[in-house]
């Protein structure tokens, strides 16, 4: 870990100009990313501000029924928080099936969201990597990529989205509320928050340095049976091979979002008229192009059976 | 104290405190934080410097240049140690690569420099910049490619391969055959704690808080490494959190730890970081097994076949996995082959049950495939088959075939498991049975494991005040030492557990087994027995008292009508006795053994073909249980790693680079909790007076004998699918697990 140094932000404004004038610098939130990438000198900021006390850890109903949801409020809160587990149960399940309870009492919603990839190149600094050093080579193409992605990645990257959060997000259709440090507000849907791979792994939000996110809001809920399935090589505490967010209603038709697959939470939404026709119908429109490698080719037809699994027990 | 017949009655027989369930005497210590392992001893060294290992970032070749300009220039920086500025450096015996490399590098993640600093940051910080350029070389990093060159290798000090009659014959003309390979992979210990040290120099006088299982070689294996004598040599290792075999030998932190003390003229501190654990240090290998059985039609083996390839670099061991089938059924034809190839990857040694964890991942399978073949129960397949003979003559070395065992117990495992599980609800059929939406099967497995015994040493004292103190370099890695030593004590004393002290782990103390092959229990204790002996006799002559006819009980000896209180034999000063158990033949005319069987329910998921264990069972036959409690510890563990390596514990090589990719805890999965269901032993009653004093074995290592393969079994009892290939995650079942909802 190389020295930086720290400040605490007194307001939102002062937090986003002081990583804007700082080439260097980052937020810290919960820091349970951030600090251990930043022990392997994956991440090397010169220099820390962190964003909690800014009034962020709330959670309010917004004037349309919807739900907006602070930067700042941990994963275990949001997970426990009321109108989350009544109206909105694919994202308080999708909390709860990841990382553990102490990590979940840390992290927060922005720092969720902007969880970095758990290839094992990535993480080993002594292997080639385009997205912890531009240029490099993707040590994972070639190498070992049984948990890299099957769809959307490119020759630059294959990596994963490891978020089962951002999944839940994604088939909800949240906005990302940002503040840049010009003072201006943004709200970013979140199909258009993470990026592709493409040429450049190293970018994975459409964030510009400096743009705090303030918070998360959720549309009027849409009722429907809400389900997160994530399916992993042991029962808790691992990143999914696949997931499932789904949302049915009960005439059948819904929403579903794929975890596990791609660079981002995965979701086609032309694939999913075809929700009553079942998981093949929606499985082969979704992940139409997808390119599998030897060792993750199961993750397709594991997507479509997860999807089956889901369901099924919302029909249940 | 010799130990060349078999035990008569002594006082060990009244079990007032051997063989119950007592809790962990170091327990409150350990739960409550208090207990110091080697990194915490702020007690004894409060103010050590602090080493961060610089580890190779290639897997073969040499260094090219190293610049430590940077490093030494950073902020709090003390020290660098490489090998250019050590000094001349020996290998230890137990060790196969060097602890310290450069030039040269024989695997990934070898040390070549260890940072030293006033603080673990800076330390951390500093080790980042040190610039290492390298000149790679072509390495052999697949085990399936450098099986054909590989090279029959001794197991275990006995020869390689083992012919008993005319397998070939036998197997062609069986009408029943089984014939199919099995792989399984590279295995981390992965234990809580890591290889930890403070090392400090006293004058001229080493002294190392370490965490490591075998005290004595680790003693010998750092002077020789450091080219001083072993006397000027201290180690304590008084808690250790978890061996498995991954300590088992000293590693790169105490001998940087030593050198960086040397340096920086004061002490030093080293933990191994977690992601260079797992390629710095040692690992279980990957093993290919090939297994052919042949049987009669009623059920009889008449040929078995058990061929095992490993591999570890120049000068390294096989992983020794057709152990157990030289050992565990009849059949008139057998043979066995140990082939060992040369690897670039990290050095393959010991790791729980080495040989028997792997063998039985191949052989409980074959025979579950034989029991389907044939029609019959895999139990009776196996009751069937027992034998009261080694079945393989040439199994140890320089005895004579057909050695009986001295006890065993399998078929009563077996049947007593069988029993208990509910077994006989097993339906045959693969995949028909459901719960739910869940797929079930039930499966099992025997389990074998030799019962060694070593020679150990203790001493044990009364105090002035009638306290029985125990000393001995044994250690406890998590297993029970403390405890069972302590009851050992009271048992030979006549005193409660409370008025023991033990003190462990330190080479200060009488040379012990150690803790290692499942050794430990049965020999340390042994080792106390006899100094308690001595401490016996020494009381009674105090006392006056006719040591022949003396006893202890209640905190009192008697003899005759004759009695006084323990502690009067020492009012007037303590007493001392040292003593160790030698063990003679008894192993060679008999063979030391133990027995379990196992029994596992599992579900599968038709839809993701997520396995999820729903019952474990184990019944286990291990001579006296000096505590159950303790034993039953170590039992669910072992089937708890069992359960890991049969579904997810894979160190993933990338055969181009030459590692294990999967060097952390989060990427290196083993189970937790959610996936542990309910688990149950059962020890059968045994006492075997031809292995110790104690009439003890071990049942570390016992317990995950055949876990996985019962784990294994299991699943293609419930899905229909049979996966040769270690770990059975879900992928490798989907595509024979057709979707039906
Ligand atoms: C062992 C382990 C297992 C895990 N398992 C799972 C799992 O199964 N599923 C899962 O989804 N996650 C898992 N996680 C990841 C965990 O969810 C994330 O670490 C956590 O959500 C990050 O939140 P944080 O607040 O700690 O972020 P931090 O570490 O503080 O920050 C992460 C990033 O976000 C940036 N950032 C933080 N706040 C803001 C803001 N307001 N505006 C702009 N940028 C900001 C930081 O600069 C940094 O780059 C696991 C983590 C660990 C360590
Ligand atoms: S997949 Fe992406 S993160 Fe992994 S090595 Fe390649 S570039 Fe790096």
């Amino acid at each position: 870990m190389r020295a930086f140094s720290y400040e605490r932000a007194r307001t939102p404004q002062d937090a986003s100009i002081a990583v804007a004038r700082t080439p260097e610098a980052k937020f810290i939130a919960g820091g349970t990313n951030l600090l251990d990438l930043m022990k392997l000198e994956i991440e090397r900021p010169r220099h820390l501000i962190d964003v909690n006390g800014l009034g962020f850890d709330k959670i309010e109903t917004t004037q349309d029924g919807g739900l907006r949801i602070g930067a700042l409020v941990r994963n275990t809160d949001l997970a426990a928080h009321e109108r989350v587990r009544r109206d909105y149960g694919v994202l308080s399940r999708a909390l709860v099936s990841g990382a553990s309870g102490q990590l979940r009492n840390k992290a927060t919603t922005a720092g969720n969201l902007l969880q970095r990839t758990r290839c094992p190149y990535f993480y080993d600094p002594a292997q080639p990597c385009n997205k912890r050093e531009p240029g490099s080579g993707c040590g994972a193409l070639q190498g070992i990529n049984r948990q890299h992605a099957v769809i959307g990645a490119s020759q630059a990257c294959i990596a994963t989205h490891p978020s089962d959060m951002a999944v839940a997000m994604r088939v909800l259709d949240a906005t990302v509320e940002t503040l840049a440090p010009d003072g201006k507000t943004r709200s970013i849907p979140i199909a258009d928050f993470h990026r592709l791979p493409g040429d450049t792994p190293h970018l994975e939000t459409n964030l510009a340095h400096g743009e705090l996110i303030t918070a998360v809001t959720l549309p009027r809920p849409i009722g429907g049976a809400q389900i997160y399935r994530k399916v992993r090589d042991r029962a808790s505490y691992a990143f999914a091979l696949v997931s499932v967010a789904a949302i049915v209603q009960p005439d059948g038709s819904g929403r579903v979002a794929f975890g596990g697959v791609a660079h981002k939470p995965w979701r086609v939404e032309a694939a999913e008229p075809a929700m009553s026709r079942g998981a093949k119908a929606v499985s082969e429109r979704a992940f139409t192009g997808a390119k599998a490698t030897e060792q993750n080719a199961f993750k397709l037809p594991l997507a479509e059976r997860t999807l089956a699994a889901v369901l099924a027990e919302a029909r249940a | 104290m010799k130990f060349d017949t078999p035990a008569t009655t002594n006082p060990i027989d009244k079990l007032k405190v051997v063989g119950q369930p007592t809790d962990r005497i170091e327990g409150p210590l350990k739960v409550s934080g208090t207990a110091a392992y080697a990194y915490e001893r702020h007690d004894v060294e409060p103010k050590a410097a602090y080493g961060y290992v610089v580890g190779a970032e290639i897997a073969k070749g040499r260094v090219g240049s190293m610049d430590l300009s940077r490093a030494k220039s950073a902020p709090g920086v003390i020290t660098i140690v490489t090998a250019q500025n050590a000094g001349p450096l020996g290998k230890g015996n137990y060790n196969t690569a060097k602890l310290l490399g450069g030039p040269q590098i024989d695997h990934y993640h070898q040390a070549l420099a260890l940072v030293v600093a006033e603080t673990f940051e800076q330390a951390r910080a500093a080790a980042h910049l040190v610039e290492i350029t390298y000149v790679g070389e072509a390495g052999e990093f697949d085990l399936a490619k450098a099986k054909d060159g590989s090279k029959p290798k001794p197991i275990n000090g006995s020869p390689p391969d083992s012919k008993v009659g005319d397998f070939a014959s036998a197997f062609a003309a069986a009408p029943v055959q089984v014939d199919a390979t099995y792989t399984t992979p590279d295995h981390a210990h992965a234990m809580m704690e890591p290889h930890a040290t403070i090392a400090a120099w006293r004058g001229d006088e080493l002294v190392l808080w370490t965490s490591n299982q075998m005290i004595d070689w680790s003693r010998g294996d750092l002077a020789k490494t450091l080219g001083i004598p072993k006397e000027k040599v201290r180690l304590n290792s008084q808690f250790v959190g978890g061996g498995f075999g991954g300590k088992l030998f000293i590693r790169a932190d105490a001998v940087l730890a030593a050198l960086g003390a040397r340096a920086a003229r004061r002490p030093v501190k080293v933990a191994l970081q977690r992601p260079l654990m797992i390629n710095n240090t040692t690992h279980r290998p990957a093993t290919i097994q090939r297994v052919r059985l042949g049987a009669a039609r009623d059920g009889t083996l008449t040929a078995i076949a058990h061929e095992s390839w490993s591999g570890d670099l120049p000068g390294g061991k096989p992983d020794s996995a057709v152990h157990q089938t030289r050992m565990l059924y009849a059949a008139a034809n057998r043979m066995t082959a140990t082939r060992l190839a040369v690897l670039d990857l990290p050095e393959s040694n010991a790791m729980r049950a080495p040989g028997e964890a792997t063998g039985h991942m191949a052989l409980e399978v074959a025979m579950d495939e034989l029991a389907e073949k044939l029609g019959m129960d895999p139990v009776e397949l196996r009751i069937r088959n027992d034998t009261q003979v080694v079945p393989d003559g040439a199994s140890e070395q320089g005895s004579a075939p057909k050695r009986p065992f001295s006890q065993r117990q399998l078929v009563e495992c077996l049947r007593t498991g069988a029993d208990r599980f509910g077994w006989s609800a097993r339906n045959p059929r693969p995949g028909q049975t459901r719960d739910g939406q869940w797929l079930v099967g039930m499966g099992m497995a025997a389990a074998y494991r030799g019962a060694p015994t070593t020679k150990s040493a203790a001493r044990v004292r009364l105090d002035t005040t009638g306290v029985v103190i125990v000393e001995t370099d044994m250690t406890d890695i998590g297993t029970g030492s403390y405890t069972i030593i302590g009851q050992t004590a009271a048992e030979m004393m006549g005193v409660p557990l409370a008025s023991v002290r033990v003190r462990l782990g330190d080479s200060l103390f009488p040379v012990s087994a150690g803790s290692g092959g499942q050794w430990g229990a049965a020999s340390s204790t042994a080792g106390v027995f006899a100094a308690c002996v001595k401490l016996r006799e020494a009381v009674a002559q105090k006392l006056g008292f006719d040591p022949e006819k003396t006893t202890f009980a209640d905190g009192q000896v008697r003899s005759g009508n004759r009695s006084a209180p323990l502690a009067q034999a020492a009012r007037a000063g303590e007493l001392v006795a040292e003593d160790q158990i030698e063990f003679g033949d008894l192993s060679k005319t008999y063979q030391h053994s133990t027995f379990g069987a196992h029994y596992v329910e599992v579900g599968v998921d038709p839809f993701t073909a997520e396995v999820r264990i729903r019952r474990m069972l184990a019944v286990c036959a291990a001579g006296r249980i000096l505590n159950p409690k303790a034993a039953r510890s170590q039992v669910i563990g072992a089937m708890t790693m069992g359960a890991g390596s049969a579904l997810m514990e894979d160190l993933i090589v990338d055969k181009r680079v030459g590692f294990f990719i999967n060097h952390d805890l989060a990427s290196y999965e083993v189970p937790v909790h959610a996936d542990i269901p309910h688990q149950e032993v059962i020890f059968l009653d045994e006492t075997d007076p031809t292995t110790s004093p104690m009439k003890a074995k071990g049942v570390g290592e016992l317990g995950i004998c055949g876990v996985s393969a019962a784990v294994a079994n299991a699943i293609y009892n419930a899905s229909g699918v049979r996966v040769r290939d270690y770990p059975i995650t879900l992928d490798k079942l989907l595509a024979s697990m057709p979707l039906r909802a």
